[in-house]
């Protein structure tokens, strides 16, 4: 009879303890709408949509994250599109066409690549990065959108192999067995049927590479300049979203409409990754179902 | 034969665009290798930081790291293997679940500086902690919540189902069966996992840099309410905040190698104790 | 299983020792005591406010300042949240912060620790040796965005600035751009080492920066700074900004709030004594005089 007490009472334990995730997310998120909210009153919510961000003015405070936005979305957009076709590619021959022996000394070597701290990324980039970009582009400095992009695609590849790879591996034998009984050759296989077949898995990995490069702070914060402009060049000095919480926050009394704008932010990016990493889990779902 | 070349071809492309990616992998690591090594001696790794970080040693910005490790993972361990367990074991499809794999997938994709901002709001100001080993900890354990579940439930999972069902059928209860049968095979994988965690808070900088980080502080912690130095921030600061970067090049380079070692040494733990483990249990 | 469970209950026990230990214990006792001491704020006092602990706590051993930079504003506000004892601030404190801390109830003090000039850097491949502040406020709101305006070679002035969390970036944009924005293209650095890296490298770059740090020529070159068109050009030294000829320099301060303990009390007259000021003067700073 204890014994039946005592089951009941572990797993009781047990079940509250996992409540306490959902109990941080929903703390995290009343917390972050508890500490914006009060902008809604007073300037408003439009005023978010401007194109200025001035939050220290002796003229006009100014919150429009416009320019925040646009240099997350540059920034993020680039590293993407730097990052999936050596990632797409990397997942591709370390899954399909190296020998064995290759495999183990690639695969740690991605591994090691995530594993190397966004600050020490950023303490490169600053380093190196930032002047062979100056002088490439013979730009008047290396602190660009375009640098930034770099570090951060260096910083999504580990995801998108990873999980592009296992994508490929799942497809099953049978297609490949196919592809090859009926002539063609290993390369055409691996692009033309097995790939394809593992799309929506590299799709999802993408997705997540994108969560993780939109949430970067400390690489972008180093070497993009960070100045609050509207623009689509990747040449220019950007700023993005994380940067501005990371450089500001410290300063920002509590409860005033510049921390209150900084939440805004802060919403904003957890709402872009939690999207974007729910549609990759269900994309991921459905390539596992299929 | 026009296939036959255009294999070729793509072949070796695609080996160079991989081995690219190698090589740029490597070159990050061999310039910090290069550049860092002339730095580390036994000094630099025991001493105090003296002319506010120019010279000395980063004594304190090791311990504070350890510190904080070792807050965070006393706070998320326990939450995350007993979550794992709930979900391996005991958890139906029912809406609960759902809610809590849900709640798994968002915490993992939060950003890190999200984390930093509630950290600062949460612990240091509304909970009234200050900017403390405490409110750092905790910030981080919630960061590092979601690798140690998903890692522990991997490992769970992974236990053949034979042997919980041959437990349960001598008539054992449910947490006998687990606790006997279950978990001693799993724990390995769930050491691992944390050790994974333990490497990811180890770099982390944007949740520390308000919660807990200080810029100076030539005194070892002496309790989980004082600040402490860490190594990502101080890599940070020692790159961006001082006036002569070329004289403290070696300081910086040396404290982001010390860091890398650190953080790939623990990832090395992990690869080894995953190597062991698996050559050990073979269903 | 057997042996996690102890290690465990080993690991928590002893994080909860970690309180009780005499060292903890001490350390609850020297805050309450209030031996230990925190300052927070300007990134330009940083590294005197670093010396300063330096050199006092290797006179008072047992004292523990912990310094830590982020900017005025972030110093100020982490003075008004109640999350630091000392505040260095490069810049006043603005009648709304003021207001707030006379509403939260407490009594701010404000000591002058020091003087310090803003110096205006650019590369040292720049012709340019004088600015006029008229065209300095042009340069950073952005109504000129080519050096040909100024009178120096054609290329796109890149403007360095502060984050808007620093003091230097406030006072600066108070006397200099007479309260007038920065513009969107300036690029906020984190600090004020990352404004002298980055003019020492870009031909085309300039900056502020607390003069402290500008001290060592030959990396950045420092402007002369004309009031107006007539007036004779100055170059920012100790002399010319106890004097008051140079046109851009200000008070560094500290602010303490009520119940600040005798320890941070005893901490300041030490800053201002004869053995702090001279490590003001050693740092590239003004000794207040």
């Amino acid at each position: 009879m204890g014994g039946h007490w005592r089951e009941a009472g572990v797993k009781w334990l047990l079940a509250v303890s996992s409540s306490v995730c959902i109990i941080v997310v929903l703390v995290i998120f009343a917390f972050l709408f508890k500490e914006a909210a009060p902008f809604v009153r007073d300037p408003g919510v439009l005023d978010l949509l401007g194109a200025r961000w001035t939050p220290v003015s002796f003229i006009k405070q100014q919150f429009g994250i416009a320019p925040l936005v646009s240099g997350s979305v540059v920034v993020t957009l680039l590293a993407t599109l730097l990052a999936v076709p050596f990632g797409l590619c990397g997942a591709v021959y370390i899954a399909e066409i190296a020998r064995p022996l290759e495999r183990e000394i690639l695969k740690p070597l991605v591994e090691i690549l995530a594993a190397i701290p966004s600050v020490v990324l950023g303490f490169f980039g600053l380093v190196v990065v930032a002047p062979i970009v100056k002088y490439v582009f013979n730009l008047p400095t290396g602190l660009t959108g375009l640098t930034g992009a770099l570090l951060l695609a260096l910083m999504a590849i580990p995801t998108i192999v990873s999980i592009s790879e296992d994508a490929i591996r799942s497809v099953p034998r049978s297609y490949r067995e196919a592809s090859l009984a009926l002539g063609a050759s290993d390369i055409q296989t691996v692009w033309r049927v097995t790939v394809p077949s593992a799309k929506s898995g590299i799709v999802a990995a993408v997705m997540l590479g994108m969560g993780r490069v939109i949430g970067e702070t400390m690489a972008v914060l180093m070497v993009t300049g960070n100045a609050a402009v509207v623009t689509l060049s990747p040449f220019d000095s950007m700023r993005t979203m994380t940067a501005t919480i990371a450089a500001e926050m410290g300063e920002v009394t509590y409860g005033s409409r510049h921390y209150q704008a900084l939440f805004w932010v802060g919403i904003l990016l957890l709402l872009a990754t939690f999207i974007l990493n729910v549609a990759a889990q269900r994309v991921l779902r459905n390539h596992q179902r299929a | 034969m026009r296939r036959a070349l255009t294999d070729i071809a793509v072949r070796w492309l695609m080996r160079c665009v991989t081995y690219f990616i190698v090589l740029v992998i490597a070159y990050i690591v061999i310039d910090i290798v290069w550049n860092g090594a002339p730095a580390l001696s036994w000094t630099f790794v025991t001493a105090m930081p003296k002319e506010s970080g120019a010279a000395g040693g980063i004594f304190p910005a090791i311990v504070g790291t350890f510190c904080l490790i070792l807050g965070a993972i006393v706070v998320a361990l326990p939450l995350g293997t007993a979550s794992a367990v709930y979900l391996s074991e005991y958890a139906k499809n029912g809406r609960f679940t759902r809610m809590i794999r849900l709640a798994i997938i968002t915490l993992a994709g939060v950003p890190s500086i999200v984390f930093g901002l509630f950290g600062l709001g949460l612990f240091v100001l509304f909970f009234h902690f200050g900017a403390s080993i405490l409110a750092g900890s905790l910030t981080l354990a919630c960061m590092v919540l979601p690798t140690i579940i998903v890692a522990s439930e991997e490992s769970l999972r992974a236990v053949p189902i034979y042997l919980r069902e041959g437990s349960l059928a001598l008539g054992a209860g449910k947490w006998q069966t687990i606790r006997k049968n279950v978990l001693p095979y799993a724990i390995p994988g769930m050491l691992t996992g944390s050790v994974l965690a333990i490497g990811r808070a180890a770099g982390e900088t944007a949740p520390i840099l308000l919660t807990v980080a200080a810029f100076y502080l030539p005194r070892l912690p002496r309790s989980v309410f004082d600040q402490c130095m860490a190594l990502p921030y101080h890599l940070y600061v020692l790159a961006t905040q001082y006036p002569d970067a070329d004289k403290i090049r070696l300081m910086q380079y040396g404290t982001a190698l010390v860091l890398i070692i650190l953080v790939l040494g623990v990832n090395l733990v992990a690869v080894i104790l995953r190597i062991h483990f698996r050559k050990k249990y073979k269903w | 299983m057997h042996r996690t469970v102890p290690v465990a209950a080993a690991v928590v026990i002893s994080i909860l020792m970690f309180g009780c230990t005499p060292a903890a214990q001490q350390g609850k006792a020297a805050r309450a005591a209030g031996k230990s001491v925190t300052v927070k704020g300007s990134d330009t006092m940083v590294h005197l406010v670093t010396a300063w602990s330096e050199s006092y706590m290797k006179a008072h051993p047992d004292a523990e300042i912990s310094v830590t930079g982020g900017g005025s504003g972030t110093g100020i506000a982490a003075l008004l949240n109640g999350t630091t004892d000392i505040c260095a601030a490069s810049r006043d404190m603005s009648p709304e912060e003021k207001e707030k801390a006379a509403r939260e109830g407490s009594t701010l003090r404000e000591t002058n620790v020091a003087r310090d000039g803003i110096a205006v850097v650019v590369n040292p491949s720049n012709p340019i040796n004088e600015l006029t502040l008229e065209q300095l406020k042009k340069i950073f709101t952005g109504a000129y965005a080519n050096w040909k305006e100024v009178g120096g070679s054609d290329g796109e002035i890149v403007a360095l600035s502060r984050e808007s969390s620093s003091g230097t970036y406030v006072f600066f944009q108070e006397h200099v751009l007479k309260k007038e924005d920065y513009t969107p293209k300036a690029r906020l650095m984190p600090a004020t080492s990352a404004i002298i890296q980055s003019a020492a490298s870009d031909a085309l770059a300039i900056g502020y920066a607390g003069l402290g740090y500008a001290a060592d020529v030959g990396r950045v070159k420092v402007l002369k700074v004309k009031a107006d068109a007539a007036a004779p050009a100055i170059a920012p030294s100790e002399d010319t900004v106890r004097n008051g000829t140079y046109s851009i320099s200000r008070p560094l301060h500290f602010y303490t709030g009520a119940g600040v303990g005798p320890a941070a009390d005893d901490f300041i007259k030490f800053c201002l004594s004869g053995a702090g000021q001279a490590i003001v003067r050693e740092a590239g700073y003004i000794p207040v005089q």
